[in-house]
């Protein structure tokens, strides 16, 4: 068997399945805040480039509201962001702890990031197309569905996964506040009681998972960049 | 008809307006092929821009027929420019689509659902424009001239009465220019739509334009049909295109034409004219002694044109340049 193995080499590590569910937690936690952010990152990307000066529907004032915002978000250090966020993630989702409370952190603190990242993105696409598509009787919503989001999805792909692996970090932050996950696991066992296989462990996995989505990331943009 | 009435246009450049276009008036007739040509910076692209109000104007209106665009609003802006095709110098065509949803995409933007509708149509249009086999690639997986048609084929999906040609050979070679120019005048001629077209080249205009503005640091300076404004320009600019369009003709009339001996004529035959014998009977029987200095026949549209220039000798030169006059040639007299 393998058992007898693991443990000489992990010595303390002496309840495996804690460990796989701490992988749960974490692929939980990504996979929920991922795809909030973008839901939420999106729009307020589109949003930042539709505004912008001398863009589509140009509205300054709006844009420099968001854009403020947008910086306020990113420049707070995110175990900050979630510690002073506590509040509202209780009246958000109930609890602070757990999957559950790390989320909304995790949204609020990658969202303002992806969305710029969509700013550039769009930025990106030639307005010579956008000027063609207009010419053709295009709505600005038409424009964005049809011509912004399509031309430049190389670039959205990129920053999802930037915004993923960014993620990865976060979730591995908050564990030292209680979100639980292989931060957690690392944080508790691996630090504070100085069991360096967990440590090590939670790190090889966490490096894997990152190798993963820069990998998958990679993929996706070069099909996209193709055409 | 394409009607501007007093429209000018300036940027605003660092709080300072400055114009484009000062006011001008032009019409632009139904079914012809109207050419603007001038420099880098004239305001030619600002000009064609008002049409579709792409660039809306500083001042002044812009009608299409009976419609005044520039009173629209919005979504009646929207609908009328279904009815005016563009066609750009960088083609911009949508990267992320193949060719058939490049020409699919306008018919969908009007509401198009259909795609048994969708599908034939965007047959119809590759085939017009010769790309049948070729629906199912991507934009950079074609030629310069490939992707100029996609536009065409493109523009036409929603049977445009207007088509607008931002510059659209500048980016290609000159045969594939010459066969961009070629369907385009097809597509004038076999449905009828009404084209303008901006260049920097004479030759795009002599090849296939009815009338031509010619415009210059935001004025237009000349106006006319093709054939007067290219055998007789006026404005220093013109001049300077036509000359470009002319080069062996503008390397002849420097230095040695001052030191021919002889009354020196400039010859210009239009249409029938330049396919008859005119000049060799006429100096027959006029006895007069002529001397080439440089000429061409070629064509303007469909229209044969030939010009001379010659330096006549003898006592009977008068009578000869008055017997060419009476065969409809017309004559200008150099220096
Ligand atoms: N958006 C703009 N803002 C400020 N100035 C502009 C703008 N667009 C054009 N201009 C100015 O207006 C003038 C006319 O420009 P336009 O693009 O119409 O020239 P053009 O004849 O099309 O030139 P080209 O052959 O280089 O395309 C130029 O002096 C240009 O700098
Ligand atoms: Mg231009």
């Amino acid at each position: 068997m393998t058992a007898p193995l693991l443990q000489t080499l992990f010595p303390n590590i002496d309840d495996w399945s804690e460990l796989g569910r701490a992988c749960i937690d974490t692929l939980l936690m990504l996979g929920g805040s991922l795809a909030l952010t973008v839901l939420i990152g999106l729009p307020l990307g589109v949003l930042l480039y539709l505004t912008g000066r001398g863009q589509l529907r140009a509205m300054p004032k709006l844009y420099g509201i968001a854009s403020l915002l947008v910086n306020v978000l990113r420049s707070v250090p995110f175990i900050i962001l979630m510690i002073v966020l506590m509040p509202v993630t209780y009246a958000l989702v109930g609890t602070k702890l757990g999957v559950r409370g790390a989320i909304p952190p995790l949204v609020i603190g990658a969202a303002p990031f992806f969305a710029r990242l969509v700013e550039t993105a769009l930025r990106e696409v030639q307005q010579g197309v956008i000027e063609a598509a207009q010419a053709m009787g295009a709505s600005t919503w038409q424009i964005v569905r049809h011509v912004l989001l399509p031309e430049a999805r190389a670039g959205l792909a990129a920053g999802i996964t930037v915004t993923a692996i960014a993620l990865v970090g976060y979730t591995a932050m908050g564990g030292a506040i209680g979100s639980g996950g292989l931060g957690d696991l690392a944080y508790r066992y691996g630090y504070l009681s100085y069991k360096s296989d967990y440590m090590l462990v939670t790190v090889v996995l966490l490096v894997v998972l990152v190798q993963l989505l820069q990998m998958f990331g990679d993929r996706i943009v070069a099909r996209y960049k193709r055409h | 008809m394409i009607r501007f009435l007093d429209v000018h246009k300036s940027y605003r450049v660092d709080g300072r307006e400055i114009p484009a276009l000062h006011p001008f008036r032009l019409d632009i007739v139904d079914g012809e092929v109207f050419g603007i040509i001038g420099h880098s910076g004239a305001g030619k692209s600002t000009l064609i821009r008002l049409i579709n109000l792409l660039e809306r104007p500083s001042g002044g209106r812009i009608l299409i027929g009976d419609t005044e665009m520039t009173a629209l609003d919005e979504p009646a802006l929207r609908a009328q420019r279904r009815r005016i095709g563009m066609i750009f110098q960088h083609f911009n065509l949508l990267a992320s689509q193949t060719v058939a949803d490049n020409v699919a995409f306008p018919l969908r933007l009007a509401g198009e659902r259909d795609a048994a509708k969708i599908h034939s149509r965007v047959g119809e249009l590759l085939e017009r424009v010769g790309l049948a086999e070729h629906a199912g690639k991507y934009p950079s997986q074609l030629s310069g001239g490939q992707k100029q048609r996609v536009g065409i084929a493109r523009a036409l999906a929603n049977r445009p009465e207007i088509l607008l040609c931002d510059e659209a050979t500048s980016a290609l070679d000159p045969q594939t220019t010459a066969a961009v120019l070629e369907l385009l005048a097809a597509i004038n001629r076999e449905l009828k739509l009404t084209i303008v077209l901006i260049t920097h080249e004479m030759d795009v205009v002599r090849r296939i334009c009815d009338r031509v503005a010619v415009l210059d640091a935001g004025r237009i300076v000349e106006h006319g049909t093709v054939a007067d404004v290219f055998l007789h320009p006026q404005h220093p600019t013109t001049r300077r295109f036509v000359n470009e369009a002319l080069p062996e003709e503008a390397a002849s009339a420097g230095a040695p034409l001052a030191e021919v001996r002889g009354r020196k004529l400039r010859l210009t035959f239009r249409g029938a004219t330049t396919l008859s014998p005119v000049l060799s009977r006429v100096m027959r029987e006029s006895g007069v002694d002529f001397n080439l200095l440089a000429g061409r026949i070629d064509h303007i549209k469909e229209l044969p044109y030939g010009q001379l220039t010659l330096a006549l000798e003898g006592a009977n030169a008068d009578a000869a340049v008055a017997a060419l006059r009476d065969a409809g040639i017309e004559i200008e007299e150099l220096p």
